[in-house]
């Protein structure tokens, strides 16, 4: 009974999180750039509109995939803040699946937009779920490095506990455990995770899947109606998610404690708190990237991800378990 | 195997009708279809029902951003078939009001450019700093776009000296935006990833398609009709001609933003060397009999108009050569072999204008005339779309 609670409460706070903050992110933006922007509950009239709108399958779809894609996609991101940490609440699932899972899921999103796109059956589609699979292939590993890295320290300095569980490392902030090699790989490691985010979510300058100017749209460029207003959501509660993920991962810290409230106040707090720490990780991770960069090509995508970043991370990860095997 | 990608007749990629077939293996582009024709108006045969002094106000909604170069180029073109001579003053306000166009158009272009490269930011920023311009153009002339300044044997409003202090108020606030954007373009990591080598067209291409205006000059080719044909006052004032030998997309950046700083010279010698005089020759109503030619550096090339007069009020014949018509083709050499993200930019390098370009030519074929009514009009474009979406369905998924 109270996972079916909990698991309601999610799904539509978390939905409503994910447009509330799509709505900062647009306002900011246009403000950096020397526009007003649209007022913050925008995505929400969009969302409005878009469910009373037509929707449209195209002749040469293959129905029941095209219109399956955006379910698979908003349950899947949903799904991920069931095993998320949020606010001053352990993961709802915690028990149920680690971050190993989260990992898999978190590529579900864009694997469902692939197929989706390939399913709608138009070019511009076909090509943008192309670069889809292209650069989820390109930012998984630099991920995957990043969260190792991070569960194999904490199970070293707390042999006992379950080191891939969220609702562990949340309660451990691994900072605490790190000598000075592992808090420079850590801050790598950030730094990694910080990049990885806008590809994740398909921002500029990864925006090469949706790509408005040269593929009018790429993937989701059939999507009309009830279908857009999905895979809109499931972006929205994309953003919250990995936001969650970063915080749950290096900035759990909670002030609720540190001001000595407990209870309902302390609650509050922190939930305030982790409202505040999201909006920064989306401030630096998407808002700020996006106005501040072009779009770059695919294989510069692949490349800056294979390359340069994959380094960076495997540097992180080294510099990590140095230092667990010297700091101890 | 490859397929085809349509980028028009409407596409977020362009504001304006067009249609570009693309031939793509993966990424990379192996051909090029242009089809043009969506956009014909029909303004040449239209001008040959307008007397002298309506056809300025008509060749001047050709197009909105080179809203100066039409007017004046057939301005140049009666006076050149009349041998009117253009007073002094009005020479100095046609290239003030030229320059402060082909500002508004670089700026605009640069915009649009980084909207293309999915960079926004640059795009609202290069249009907020083409604002000002703008504003000086509606203090001028009294209007933001279609100025309706230019008149043949000179032109209509004079510039007050009060507002002289204005101009250069306006320039002085752009000088430092406009080296900020420079510096802010060039530096940039990401952009130069994009621009660096892309797109290149080298200097014996881009002979051999006869490119015009900065598309050539940033390909090393050194031509300007300011120079090299000049016309209204760009003989007297002190300016260069902007070159870069280097062809690709990051010179025509370049060039169009350097030549920004050109035109603001410009602008400034005018208003030092104008004196007050007339600013209109007497224009006798009846052009006699000839023909004459008007050359005009738009801010995307040299801009071309052939009147042939027949005595009466009203021209006999106007031809139009816009840029565009000769910049095109070259996007298809340019583009072969680039990748698909490529194609937006490549082709936004050349600034293409579809509007000014569109013409319509009837080829007699020797069986005599056929004139098309509007039904036949009609039941061509319905073959003609039933044909496109018996392609699409047929060809384009593969």
């Amino acid at each position: 009974m109270e996972l079916l609670w909990g698991s309601v409460v999610i799904l539509f706070g978390g939905v409503v999180l994910g447009l509330v903050y799509q709505g900062i992110d647009r306002k900011l933006a246009a403000r950096m750039q020397a526009r007003i922007g649209p007022p913050i509950v925008q995505p929400f009239r969009d969302i409005k509109k878009l469910l009373v709108k037509e929707n449209i399958v195209p002749e040469s779809a293959v129905p029941w995939i095209y219109n399956g894609a955006p379910f698979l996609a908003l349950a899947s991101v949903v799904t991920v803040l069931f095993y998320l940490p949020l606010g001053d609440q352990r993961p709802l699932f915690s028990g149920y699946g680690d971050l190993i899972l989260v990992l898999y899921l978190l590529a579900l999103p864009a694997v469902a937009l692939a197929i989706g796109g390939f399913a709608s059956g138009s070019p511009y589609a076909v090509i943008g779920a192309q670069r889809e699979i292209v650069m989820m292939m390109s930012y998984e590993l630099p991920l995957a490095a990043a969260i190792v890295a991070l569960a194999w320290r904490l199970n070293q300095a707390l042999p006992g506990i379950a080191a891939f569980s969220l609702g562990a490392i949340s309660s451990n902030p691994v900072w605490a455990y790190l000598g000075p090699l592992g808090f420079i790989g850590a801050i790598l490691l950030v730094g990694v995770l910080l990049l990885v985010m806008p590809a994740e979510l398909s921002k500029i300058p990864f925006d090469i899947a949706e790509a408005e100017t040269e593929l009018a749209g790429g993937v989701t460029v059939e999507y009309s109606g009830r279908n857009l207003a999905l895979l809109r959501l499931a972006d929205g509660v994309k953003t919250v998610v990995m936001g969650a993920l970063i915080i749950a991962l290096f900035f759990p810290y909670r002030l609720g404690g540190v001001l000595g409230l407990a209870g309902l106040a302390g609650g509050a707090v922190d939930t305030a708190f982790f409202l505040v720490k999201l909006f920064l990780i989306i401030l630096v991770g998407v808002t700020t990237v996006r106005v501040a960069a072009a779009r770059l090509k695919v294989s510069q995508v692949a490349y800056s991800f294979w390359v340069p970043l994959t380094g960076v991370a495997l540097a992180g990860l080294v510099l990590i378990v140095l230092d667990g095997l010297f700091f101890k | 195997m490859p397929s085809k990608i349509p980028i028009g007749p409407y596409h977020p990629l362009q504001e304006e009708p067009e249609h570009f077939i693309l031939t793509i293996e993966g990424e990379q582009v192996v051909d090029v279809d242009v089809s043009i024709g969506y956009n014909h108006r029909g303004i040449e045969k239209l001008a040959e029902s307008k007397t002298y002094d309506q056809v300025p106000f008509l060749v001047e909604r050709i197009c909105g951003i080179c809203s100066m170069s039409h007017p004046l180029a057939f301005s140049l073109a009666v006076e050149n078939c009349a041998g009117i001579e253009v007073p002094p003053r009005a020479n100095y306000i046609r290239t003030i009001l030229d320059e402060i166009r082909r500002l508004h158009s670089h700026l605009l272009w640069a915009g649009l450019a980084g909207h293309f490269l999915g960079y926004n930011t640059v795009w609202m920023w290069a249009w907020k700093y083409r604002e000002p311009l703008l504003e000086l153009s509606e203090l001028l002339t009294g209007n933001r776009n279609h100025y309706g300044m230019i008149k043949v044997g000179g032109v209509r409003r004079d510039i007050p000296p009060e507002h002289y202090p204005l101009i250069r108020k306006a320039l002085d606030e752009l000088k430092p935006k406009l080296e900020m954007l420079y510096g802010a373009v060039l530096d940039d990591p990401v952009l130069r990833a994009r621009l660096e080598g892309v797109g290149h067209l080298s200097r014996e291409d881009a002979i051999r398609y006869g490119v015009l205006g900065p598309t050539a000059r940033a390909s090393g080719v050194d031509i300007d009709i300011r120079r090299d044909y000049p016309y209204g006052a760009s003989d007297k004032v002190e300016w260069r001609v902007i070159t870069s030998e280097r062809g690709d997309l990051l010179a025509r950046v370049e060039v169009r933003l350097l030549e920004c700083f050109e035109s603001i010279k410009l602008i400034e010698g005018c208003l030092e060397q104008m004196e007050p005089g007339p600013i209109s020759a007497d224009v006798p109503r009846k052009i006699p009999p000839g023909e004459g030619i008007g050359q005009v550096e738009a801010p995307r090339g040299e801009c071309f108009h052939y009147v042939v007069a027949n005595g009466t009020d009203k021209p006999e014949r106007l031809k139009i050569r816009a840029p565009t018509y000769m910049n095109l083709p070259s996007f298809r050499a340019t583009c072969l072999g680039e990748t698909l993200s490529d194609v937006a930019i490549i082709l936004a390098g050349i600034d293409p204008c579809y509007c000014c370009t569109e013409r319509l030519v009837r080829i007699k074929d020797g069986r005599g005339e056929r004139r098309l009514s509007f039904e036949d009009l009609l039941k061509l474009s319905w073959e003609k779309t039933a044909r496109l979406r018996k392609e699409a369905k047929d060809g384009c998924v593969e």
